[in-house]
């Protein structure tokens, strides 16, 4: 099941820190110190022109030897640390994108394609030169040339290089798992291949460019708050920057240097350094889910779904249905009911037949090497008759199937065709069941009921999902009442019946008319235009081409259920940025108490009554902040990189909490972490 | 602070409170054109107007259209007030026979009245003629006050409106505002004033000889009608210099009182207009919390601080609160009160010298109009001005339940931040810009009363005071070319550069979709939105004002209890 699946692939993830990226990331934020690449980022780039402009006063000052150079230079020095630091994390995000793309390239060596000409003949070509439309051969133990649908043939395919998954898939032309990708390999049989991307368009190469963040454009709600960040830098360089005319006119023009300093401290440089970080950080959890999102912007909306479309088979249910009772006709014993359906189905290899294998084996205590008795012949399925069943040595004739197939059965052997579990055929049914009867001869023995079964832990998730404010709706081509017993079992909100293409189209539509964001997953080709149509369309990579090409993701595992963590992280995302942000300005707090005495103490002696932190001096109180101001960028890119803890609750708790957290604690944590750094530079004698 | 203080206070914001629903709902009512107790009388008169004027009642205007007929409409009201004041002298009712302003002080009076500041660099009873104080300034009362409630207006139908690409017509809202809110409240006000002492005449002013031999000109004019508009529209431009301090424009510790809840009884029943249209009252109610909590944080603190009084006049032996230049028929807490209020709107009148007040009492009505003016606010820009800090306080606080954020529905996205930011910007840049040029220049200083920190509190005052639109003035700081011309730029450009971004906000509110609010999105109407509001005010309205404040106010508390003063 999923599960065990899911833990196998686990190795792949990465420690947050690994000495490799390190180092790499080391040099890189002395590399983005380039005045074209911090600009891109304006509150960094304010602290760079300070970094700049204080060195530039610390020079002067040293030449000329007047002022405080030795302040100077402290200042200079950490606002240089407080730009690097925020390079820095960013840096170790992309780092970590580009180990991964680092592996996917080596997959993509060049390979010889054999393209087919007119009259079916093959020319060896370089894969790199194989077009839209060419068809090629590929034959078992060669890598695939380029992404494609098969067109002719069917194989087993190694995607490991692509999904990191060791097991085999099949491959086939025609239906809903026809799709190839390019720098895979067939370990079995040949297959002709028509290529759907032109050289640089791959799959590969997109997810290249992806990890890479090559491509990475900013998010709109990045955007949105890079715009919030750019405002209040514009607001405190304003307010800083007329304390000059101020304070000459106090009579104590302060030195540029403080200015520089108050400013950087009083701009939100902790969530401007970590920003991008955070949104690299956030597209790599969700590739090391194996989901590959097209775009962050994708990865946004998904925090941002109010209605989740589940496709029943596959996602809710484990998509073959499994005997869960066997109801006993009274006059039949439970252990003798049990060990007859054992036998009619110990050679039926359909996981149904398995399943009943193994429930009678529980109720009838059989041990495990059970076998029928010698010379037992096997009646398989058939759709003619609808039932199947053994017969044994000694004349017995077990059936199980279709209830009015198996009653017509038995009256053809003389029995009545009546059984006393005709309202149990019935509940079953109704319940979203299939029921099978069980007959010995002419008589009814008993009632196997065969269920789809749910897959195990789904009824939480969907109470996680509402908990989060997600409605969730089933979507099965099950008849209403079907569909609505196993909506109930389940726990989705709503059920879509008997569902067409058509229909899952305008329910996407109507959700959206009504201002809902909609997230669907699929694989057909016939999913194509919903996945396209919905906010958030997660194509499984088993699926067709068409599928993923109109999905926003897609998901390596083909794990329908993937969705509900894409959401998550979608939501952890918005999340981090929320509560570094109001970290971030509630920070100024107690900068401005540190600071503003320290200023103005010059100016006018009685402010010194201000300075409720008793730092020792106005200098060193500056420094304390400025280096606190860097400090905080370091110690908070764990946390960047991680996302904050997320937990499914309701928006007033998570409110409620966060606040508490970063609001509350972004007010204290800088007066204590400022009066330490004051005292650790007393003891160090640097003021 | 004393207990017949506190109960003031009590009184005044209880009456408020209990008044807030009935005057709301009424608001409502008008706006969404439905019918009120008094449509029998004035519909006629309402469609006699929209046909005189040309307008089509049931037309829709997009933003753009609603944000160009509001400049028009100021553009000629400023030059109707202009070429008044520049002609006074040659039309009638002008019994004192007062001559036409000069051009600066014209232009610098009718940009103040047309953005609803009424700073005054004049005293109305020597300058101004009673047609100049009737038909130009008493006018622009009213229609800049409506001008106010249409936009707050504007904005909550962008707010209740679903993909919808029309936030109302601005002539239609401008005219019912006028018309059944402003006027019939006016009269019946002008009629009570009236009642405690209020003159109201087109008499000259009368010489008379006092009890002690001199001769002294009393004051007359049509001022109780003035009185009343000045108070109900936040306005504040009195009609005479010493404004509510006057005996003539606010005779009694009644008259005050009324004054004072005139003051505030629109603003505050927006809230409830505000929740009844966007079909949540509660949401109303939680913005009427936040205000409430800011006006009654504001007044403790200025109470506070004029009780404890003076040092330096203490020791000379005077005890008690700070009494100088305050009315003794209004006291201590009846000032404070009234400083307070009219602050924390954009009023501006005032009934005692805020110069005079304790460094740390002045600081609350500068902080108050720092923060824009958001404790209820002017007539419908204090509700403006709260939302564009509900906008942003949303956009904070819905990232942190892991969302885009939503407000009422609409997701608060690049557009919205943008818009609510340039709203947000233009008080710090407007006050602190000038405030440094004023101290950078020779005739910034010269007109100076005071100088130290209680000199730059007085500039700084001024720049705060003109940009929030509010009007009231610390005193001491005179008139010459460079303030004429400073203080009306920053007028003019502290109302509708707010003006302009808040229409095009409704505009885009407007034109978005709506969610139905579900457990995934946060309310915006509980305790903890409230305090988060009120937080984002604190923190990014009033820390940016933080060095300043501390270069003025503080720093003159700080010298006063070393006994020093300036």
């Amino acid at each position: 099941m999923i599960p065990a699946r899911r833990l196998q692939r686990r190795p792949k993830e990465r420690p947050l820190f690994d000495t490799k990226i390190l180092a790499g990331a080391l040099g890189d934020s002395l590399r983005k110190l380039n005045p074209r690449w911090m600009v891109r980022n304006p509150v960094m780039f304010i602290v760079e022109l300070g970094a700049f402009l204080s060195t530039f006063f610390w020079m002067r000052d040293a030449v000329r030897r007047s002022g405080s150079p030795g302040f100077d230079f402290a200042i200079a020095i950490w606002l240089w640390f407080t730009v690097l630091f925020a390079n820095f994390a960013e840096a170790v995000a992309e780092g970590r994108g580009k180990a991964q793309a680092e592996y996917l390239r080596r997959t993509k060596s060049d390979t010889l394609a054999k393209r087919m000409l007119e009259g079916g003949r093959y020319e060896p070509v370089s894969a790199g030169t194989l077009v839209k439309g060419d068809v090629v051969r590929v034959d078992a133990g060669e890598l695939v040339p380029a992404d494609g649908e098969i067109v002719q043939g069917a194989a087993t395919v190694d995607e490991s290089a692509i999904t990191g998954e060791s097991a085999p898939v099949v491959r086939e032309a025609g239906g809903d798992r026809s799709a190839v990708t390019g720098g895979t390999r067939l370990l079995s049989d040949w297959v002709l291949v028509r290529v759907s991307t032109n050289p640089g368009e791959s799959f590969l190469d997109r997810m290249i460019a992806l990890v890479e963040g090559a491509q990475r454009q900013k998010t709109p709600n990045e955007i949105a708050l890079a715009i919030l960040l750019a405002g209040l830098s514009i607001v405190f360089l304003v307010a800083v920057a007329t304390l000059f005319p101020f304070m000459r006119y106090a009579g104590a023009a302060p030195s540029i240097t403080v200015l520089i300093a108050l400013l950087v401290c009083l701009i939100p440089t902790t969530i401007g350094g970590l920003l991008s970080a955070i949104g690299i950080a956030g597209m790599d959890r969700v590739m090391q889910r194996n989901v590959l999102a097209t775009s962050g912007r994708a990865v946004e909306a998904a925090g941002d779904v109010d209605t989740l479309l589940l496709d029943k088979t596959g996602t809710i249910t484990l998509g073959n249905r499994q005997a869960v009772d066997i109801v006993v006709a009274e006059a039949a014993g439970a252990r003798e009911a049990a060990r007859l359906a054992y036998y009619s189905s110990l050679a039926d290899e359909t996981p149904e037949g398995r399943s009943i294998v193994a429930l009678a084996r529980r109720i009838a205590s059989l041990p495990e090497e059970a076998v029928q008795p010698d010379g037992a012949v096997f009646i398989p399925f058939s759709a003619y008759t609808r039932m199947s069943g053994v017969d044994l040595p000694d004349g017995t004739k077990i059936r199980k199937g279709a209830p009015d197939s198996i009653l017509a059965w038995t009256r053809e052997l003389g029995g009545d065709g009546q059984t006393s579990l005709a309202s149990d055929v019935e509940r079953v049914a109704r319940s979203g069941g299939t029921p099978l009867l069980l007959a010995e001869n002419d008589r009814v023995i008993g009632l196997i009921a065969l269920k789809d079964v749910l897959k195990p832990r789904m009824r939480d998730r969907f109470a996680r999902l509402r908990t989060m404010g997600i409605r969730t709706i089933m979507i099965t081509g099950d008849n209403p009442l079907t569909a609505a017993a196993i909506a109930h079992e389940a726990g989705v909100d709503e059920f879509l019946a008997e569902a067409t293409p058509e229909t899952k189209m305008q329910l996407i539509k109507r959700e959206q008319g009504s201002g809902r964001l909609v997230a669907m997953t699929g694989d057909g080709t016939n999913d194509a235009p919903a996945l396209a149509q919905a906010d958030v369309g997660v194509a499984m990579n088993s699926g067709t081409q068409a599928a993923k090409e109109a999905a926003n993701m897609i998901d390596l595992d083909s794990d329908p259920t993937k969705l509900i963590e894409v959401v998550e992280i979608g939501k952890q995302l918005l999340m981090t940025r929320g509560s570094l942000t109001t970290f971030s300005i509630a920070n100024d707090v107690a900068k401005y108490f540190a600071i503003l005495p320290a200023l103005f103490v010059s100016a006018y002696p009685a402010m010194g009554a201000l300075n409720v932190m008793h730092l020792a001096t106005p200098q060193s109180a500056i420094l304390s902040a400025v280096i606190f101001n860097a400090l905080v960028i370091i110690a908070l890119v764990p946390l960047a990189l991680r996302g904050v803890k997320y937990e499914p609750r309701g928006a007033a708790i998570a409110l409620r909490n966060n606040v508490l957290v970063y609001g509350l604690g972004g007010i204290l944590v800088p007066f204590a972490g400022i009066k330490v750094i004051d005292l650790i530079l007393q003891l160090l004698h640097w003021t | 602070m004393t207990l017949p203080g506190w109960l003031q206070a009590i009184a005044l914001f209880s009456l408020v409170a209990a008044t807030t629903k009935p005057i709301g709902l009424y608001m409502a009512r008008v706006f969404q054109g439905e019918r009120t107790w008094l449509s029998p009388v004035l519909r006629p008169l309402e469609r006699a107007v929209y046909r005189l004027c040309g307008v089509d009642e049931a037309l829709e205007m997009p933003w753009q259209t609603y944000t160009l007929a509001m400049l028009a409409f100021s553009a000629v009201g400023f030059v109707w007030l202009y070429v008044l004041l520049r002609t006074q002298a040659w039309l009638p009712f002008n019994p004192q026979r007062f001559p036409n302003l000069p051009p600066a002080l014209a232009w610098n009076t009718a940009v103040s009245f047309l953005t609803n500041t009424n700073w005054q660099f004049y005293a109305g009873e020597s300058t101004m003629s009673y047609l100049s104080q009737m038909a130009g300034l008493a006018w622009h009362n009213f229609v800049s006050a409506a001008t106010g409630l249409a936009i707050a207006i504007a904005l909550i139908r962008g707010i209740a409106r679903t993909a919808c690409k029309t936030i109302g017509n601005f002539w239609v809202d401008l005219i019912r505002a006028c018309l059944y809110v402003l006027l019939p409240v006016s009269c019946v006000f002008a009629i009570v004033l009236v009642a405690q002492g209020v003159p109201q005449n087109f008499s000259p002013y009368r010489s008379v000889r006092t009890v002690e031999g001199y001769r002294q000109t009393i004051t007359g004019g049509p001022m109780a009608s003035q009185e009343s508009i000045k108070e109900l529209g936040t306005n504040g431009g009195g009609f005479v210099n010493a404004n509510s301090a006057s005996p003539n424009e606010n005779p009694t510790p009644v008259s005050n009182f009324l004054e004072m809840f005139a003051i505030l009884a629109f603003a505050a029943g927006l809230t409830y207009t505000y929740g009844y249209m966007v079909k949540d009252t509660r949401q109303g109610w939680a913005l009427f919390a936040a205000m409430f909590a800011l006006l009654a944080v504001g007044f403790s603190a200025t109470y506070w601080a004029e009780s404890v009084g003076n040092p330096i006049v203490h020791h000379l032996g005077i005890a008690g609160g700070n009494m100088e230049g305050k009315e003794c028929r209004f006291g201590v807490a009846g000032s404070a009160l009234f400083a307070t209020v009219t602050t924390a709107t954009s009023c501006g009148a005032v009934n005692s010298m805020l110069d005079s007040f304790m460094p740390l009492g002045g600081l609350v009505p500068l902080v108050n109009m720092q923060l824009g003016e958001v404790a209820f606010g002017g007539v419908g820009s204090g509700l403006y001005g709260m939302i564009v800090f509900v906008v942003i306080t949303v956009f904070i606080a819905g990232l942190m339940v892991g969302r885009t954020p939503e407000f009422l529905g609409k997701k608060i996205e690049r557009r919205e931040v943008q818009l609510a930011l340039l709203a947000l910007l233009v008080t710090p840049l407007l006050v602190l810009v000038p405030t440094a040029i004023a101290v950078l220049q020779p005739q910034g200083l010269a007109a100076l009363g005071n100088g130290g920190p209680h000199g730059f509190s007085e500039i700084l005052y001024a720049f705060s005071s003109t940009n929030a639109n509010n009007g009231s003035a610390f005193g001491g700081l005179g008139s010459n070319l460079f303030y004429d011309v400073a203080t009306g730029i920053n007028m003019l450009l502290g109302r509708f550069l707010v003006a302009i971004p808040v229409l095009a906000l409704a505009g885009s509110l407007a034109a978005k979709k709506a969610v139905a609010p579900g457990v995934g999105s946060f309310s915006t109407s509980s305790a903890m939105f409230v305090g988060l509001l009120l937080s984002t005010i604190a923190i990014v309205g009033a820390l940016t004002f933080l060095p300043a404040d501390a270069l003025g106010p503080v720093a003159d508390h700080l010298f006063v209890f070393q006994g020093k003063t300036f």
